[in-house]
């Protein structure tokens, strides 16, 4: 792959296509892509697309059941629940990717780290990633925002932290098997310093099994995220998240069903059109690669 | 084999079981392989019956097609499996699991594998009686003297081991012991002593052929090792790349081999090389693609042979000598006299 | 194998240990002094002063930590802020409606996900195979506390067969106040399990001696019961040992949202109190609860798998 470039990018280019036709015959698959580019336009143009100001408390109905002037109803202040539902999945967009992009740079760092450095700090990394997954995640986020209180930032912290070892485990497991191939034994002997030997030959080995685990890790973040708003402990209110929205109906649940059935919706949709997409990527490009858990 | 000058087709008579033109494909991303071409055969009563051939001959397809073991992405296209008179290929998987394990049994090519880990000797054992009638101490009462026959020492106290528990070659004996055990017609067994070392198989060798006498049961014998089947068989079967090349009893098919293929594997058999030599010989060439099989002669590409008819048809199974047949134009009755079959050796 | 799990124990040890600390200095870096944090803002002077004693606060951190592994040996785990009450009481009178409910949810995920599985891998590419993957999927990705708002919804307010909060009192009532909770902590498990038995049921079943069954005639009933379930079956009980850990972030929710007592409740109240004692108390507990978990996972493993019993 790495040896010759030039032919190496021909040839992904080619496969890159057959790929894509691929995922489009996968039906699932496709249903996947669709539903994630709903979520994902939605949020990038919820100016233009949401009907109402989703922080304004509006002298209308209350805990409305949908109708032509709101569609999803409105909440118990009076809000267009609708447009709360399209601001929310700008919040957990954001908090997914700043979460992803977080722990894919800690994970490939910690994974190159374990995988290039000596035993000791290889074993001392494990055992990290050992504790850090023998909690639970909520438990864990629980104990963490006791500490640091509740915000956007603590929640991005903490799912931060429970996925870089997912990450870096591939990370370190490709490092090892690479460090003592010929070709890279070879290339040290000429002078080539461990950085060019990251970012030229391992690198480009574990960016597939890693974008596909990112996807799939994507409806575990927004899950994490709408899970400890629900209880209060993660975007703070007035600011619209999925999760508080469905605190906010799980509370006037017994006068209106409408909140909850709203605000679930946006969850279900964009854990199962990440999950769908995840999994024929991974059928497409890496049939054996399992996510273990 | 069976009668001398009878066609295969005719010869059920005595025949346990009779193999007509059976033809099988596997499925594969590149199409479909045809793994087996109008492949006959037949296996006489109370006779052993060796099928020789270089691994990727079909040697094993044919044995799992009998047992009605193909994997999934196998299937026979055409040509008969008659057994004890019925056509195995027409019935139904009741019908066939009827047969297997009471009148068919099958020993496997690796021991390590073959047995459940989890299930006892014993268990193992009785379960495969299920059908018998037999009290349960009975069923355990034969096992043990089965396994007695097989040589494995203490037989009655193993029958609560597990098979992580015994050696490869032990392994092998109980396996023997449980195909024998259900009194079959028939025992196929595939490459049983290529996964043993040299003096397991020799051992191994011997447990067949003297509980063979015994039980007085028929063997379809798959092996690539010549000396083997040479040691074991009454009538061997020669394949190459899915097609039988040459059939007859044992010391006709070693004393006269008449095909250019079998004097070939016998040149490369290093039990048969006389003078030391520093290199092992070897067929030189590949097997053919078996997605676009060849036309005319199936070994024509590594046939030293080689002439004029061998590109346009594919030979027929010429008589060779006492029920012996070899599919090679040299053996054509219409070919001038004098430039007959190549003997042993002639290179 | 007493050797494994000896190192399986020092290192769960170790885990426990690292946490705990790297969760104590935690305490120690944010900015702010712990024990306002503990106590709230509203809280006066001399209040913080005699907390910070009687907590050890006032001492080095590494002290503290000693004092606190010291105390845990001893099943002191700190007492409770407000209450005055031990924090291993508190945590212990809630634990076993939390086990009741992680252990009730996972049984009826196995006997429904362990046979859907099976089915699945016998059936290969039937119409039941393809539903049941497609639903696995989707169990598995939907948040719990999505499906237990929703099952609240639907069957408590909504239909009103179920009751909506509470454990219940008595076996019977129990049970019923159980369903829902257990129901939405094990349906993603049902999908789990369907799919592990499903892969290992069809690696077992290409395995040579489920061939060399078939050869001898054994029922595909005894075939797949009897000869390759017991092999299949290993991988999920390892992942059931994991799985408590996973089970327990449901059952907070769970909990919560069906306002049952539990180790889940108990910890989100205690966060929002910023009862910070019961935190750590709750910590520990589902931490030790993931360790013995595991650790009886493998043991069930290996008493199931008589390849690795004997080296017990």
């Amino acid at each position: 792959m790495a040896e010759v470039p030039a032919a190496g990018r021909r040839f992904r280019e080619t496969a890159l296509g057959q790929h894509l036709g691929q995922l489009l015959r996968d039906q699932l698959g496709l249903l996947g892509l669709v539903l994630v580019l709903l979520v994902v336009l939605s949020a990038l143009f919820a100016g233009w697309i949401a009907p109402y100001d989703p922080l304004k408390i509006y002298a209308g109905p209350r805990l409305a059941p949908p109708s032509w002037e709101h569609w999803f109803g409105t909440d118990h202040l009076g809000r267009d629940i609708l447009s709360r539902v399209i601001a929310g999945g700008q919040v957990a967009l954001q908090v997914a990717a700043a979460t992803i992009a977080a722990a894919l740079t800690l994970g490939i760092a910690l994974g190159l780290l374990a995988g290039y450095g000596p035993e000791w700090l290889d074993n001392l990394l494990l055992l990290l990633f050992d504790a850090v997954r023998s909690f639970p995640v909520i438990i864990f986020a629980l104990a963490v925002v006791t500490l640091l209180g509740p915000s956007l930032y603590t929640v991005i912290l903490v799912v931060t932290i429970s996925s870089v070892p997912i990450y870096a485990r591939i990370v370190r497991t490709q490092t090892q098997a690479m460090k003592h191939n010929e070709f890279i034994l070879a290339e040290r002997a000429m002078g080539a310093g461990p950085l060019r030997i990251l970012g030229v030959h391992i690198l480009p080995n574990v960016v597939g099994p890693l974008l596909i685990l990112a996807s799939m890790d994507v409806p575990l973040v927004i899950a994490v995220e709408a899970g400890l708003s629900f209880l209060g402990m993660g975007v703070r209110p007035p600011t619209p998240s999925w999760g508080t929205i469905l605190n906010d109906g799980y509370n006037y649940i017994r006068n209106s069903p409408w909140p909850v059935i709203a605000g679930g919706i946006p969850i279900v949709v964009v854990t199962l059109g990440f999950t769908f997409l995840g999994e024929a990527l991974r059928d497409i490009f890496d049939p054996k690669l399992r996510k273990d858990l | 084999m069976a009668g001398a000058a009878s066609p295969p087709e005719s010869a059920a008579e005595g025949s346990v079981l009779e193999v007509s033109g059976l033809s099988l494909d596997f499925g594969s991303p590149r199409g479909r392989i045809h793994a087996l071409r109008n492949v006959s055969l037949s296996v006489p009563r109370g006779r052993i019956v060796g099928v020789v051939g270089e691994s990727g001959c079909g040697k094993s397809s044919l044995a799992y097609a009998i047992m009605g073991l193909l994997a999934a992405n196998g299937e026979v296209t055409d040509g008969r499996l008659l057994f004890e008179g019925r056509d195995l290929l027409k019935l139904d998987q009741r019908e066939l699991r009827a047969i297997r394990g009471q009148r068919l049994s099958m020993v496997f090519q690796d021991p390590m594998t073959a047995l459940n880990p989890v299930r006892r000797i014993g268990e193992l054992m009785t379960d495969i009686q299920y059908r018998s009638g037999r009290s349960p101490a009975e069923m355990r009462r034969r096992a043990t003297e089965m396994l007695e026959r097989v040589g494995i020492p203490d037989a009655e106290s193993r029958l609560a081991a597990y098979p992580h528990h015994f050696s490869g070659g032990m392994r092998q004996r109980i396996c023997i012991a449980m195909a024998l055990l259900v009194e079959p017609a028939l025992l196929i067994a595939d490459e049983p002593t290529t996964a043993l070392d040299a003096t397991l198989e020799v051992q191994i060798v011997h447990l067949l052929k003297n509980l063979q006498r015994e039980l007085g049961c028929s063997v379809l014998f798959v092996s690539h090792h010549l000396g083997t089947v040479a040691e074991l068989c009454d009538d061997v079967v020669v394949m190459y790349a899915g097609e039988v090349v040459e059939s007859g009893p044992v010391r006709e098919i070693f004393h006269r081999p008449s095909h250019p293929y079998t004097q070939a594997l016998f040149a490369c058999d290093p039990g048969r090389i006389k003078q030391a030599t520093r290199n092992l010989p070897t067929i030189p060439g590949e097997l053919p693609d078996l997605v676009e099989p060849p036309s005319g002669c199936i070994f024509k590409d590594r046939c030293p042979e080689r002439f004029e008819p061998c590109d346009r048809l594919k030979p027929p199974a010429y008589a060779a000598g006492e029920g012996h047949r070899a599919a090679c134009h040299l053996l054509s009755p219409c070919r001038p006299l004098g430039s007959g079959p190549a003997g042993e050796g002639a290179r | 194998m007493w050797i494994y799990f000896g190192r399986r124990l020092i290192l769960a040890i170790l885990v426990v240990v690292i946490a705990v600390t790297l969760l104590n200095a935690m305490l120690h870096l944010v900015p702010g002094d712990p024990a306002v944090m503990i106590l709230g803002p509203r809280a006066t002077p001399e209040l913080i002063e005699a907390f910070r004693v009687r907590m050890g606060l006032d001492q080095p951190f590494h002290v503290q930590m000693a004092t606190f592994f010291w105390r845990l040996l001893q099943g002191d785990m700190g007492t409770d802020v407000f209450t005055g009450r031990s924090v291993a009481a508190i945590v212990l009178e809630q634990l076993p409606f939390t086990l009741t409910l992680i252990a009730v949810s996972i049984l009826w995920a196995a006997a429904l996900g362990i046979p859907l599985g099976c089915f699945s891998a016998i059936r290969r590419n039937s119409l039941l195979d393809k539903v049941t993957g497609l639903l696995s999927v989707s169990v598995i990705s939907i948040p719990a506390f999505v499906m237990a708002l929703y099952a609240l919804l639907i069957f408590a307010v909504e239909l009103k067969w179920l009751p909506a909060i509470g454990a219940g009192e008595g076996f019977l009532d129990s049970l019923e106040h159980l369903i829902l909770p257990a129901f939405t902590v094990g349906v993603s498990w049902v999908g789990y399990m369907a799919r592990i038995v499903r892969a290992s049921m069809l690696e077992v079943l290409g395995e040579t001696h489920v061939r060399m069954a078939r050869a001898f005639g054994l029922t595909e009933r005894r075939i797949v019961f009897g000869y390759a379930l017991p092999i299949a079956i290993l991988p999920t009980v390892t992942l059931l040992g994991v799985g408590v850990a996973y089970l327990v972030s449901a059952a907070v929710f769970a909990e919560v949202i069906f306002a049952r007592p539990g180790v889940g409740a108990l910890i989100v109240e205690a966060v929002d109190s910023r009862n910070y004692p019961i935190v750590l108390g709750c910590v520990l507990v589902t931490t030790a609860l993931f360790v013995l978990a595991t650790l009886v996972s493998d043991l069930v493993n290996a008493l199931l798998d008589p390849r690795a019993r004997e080296s017990l």
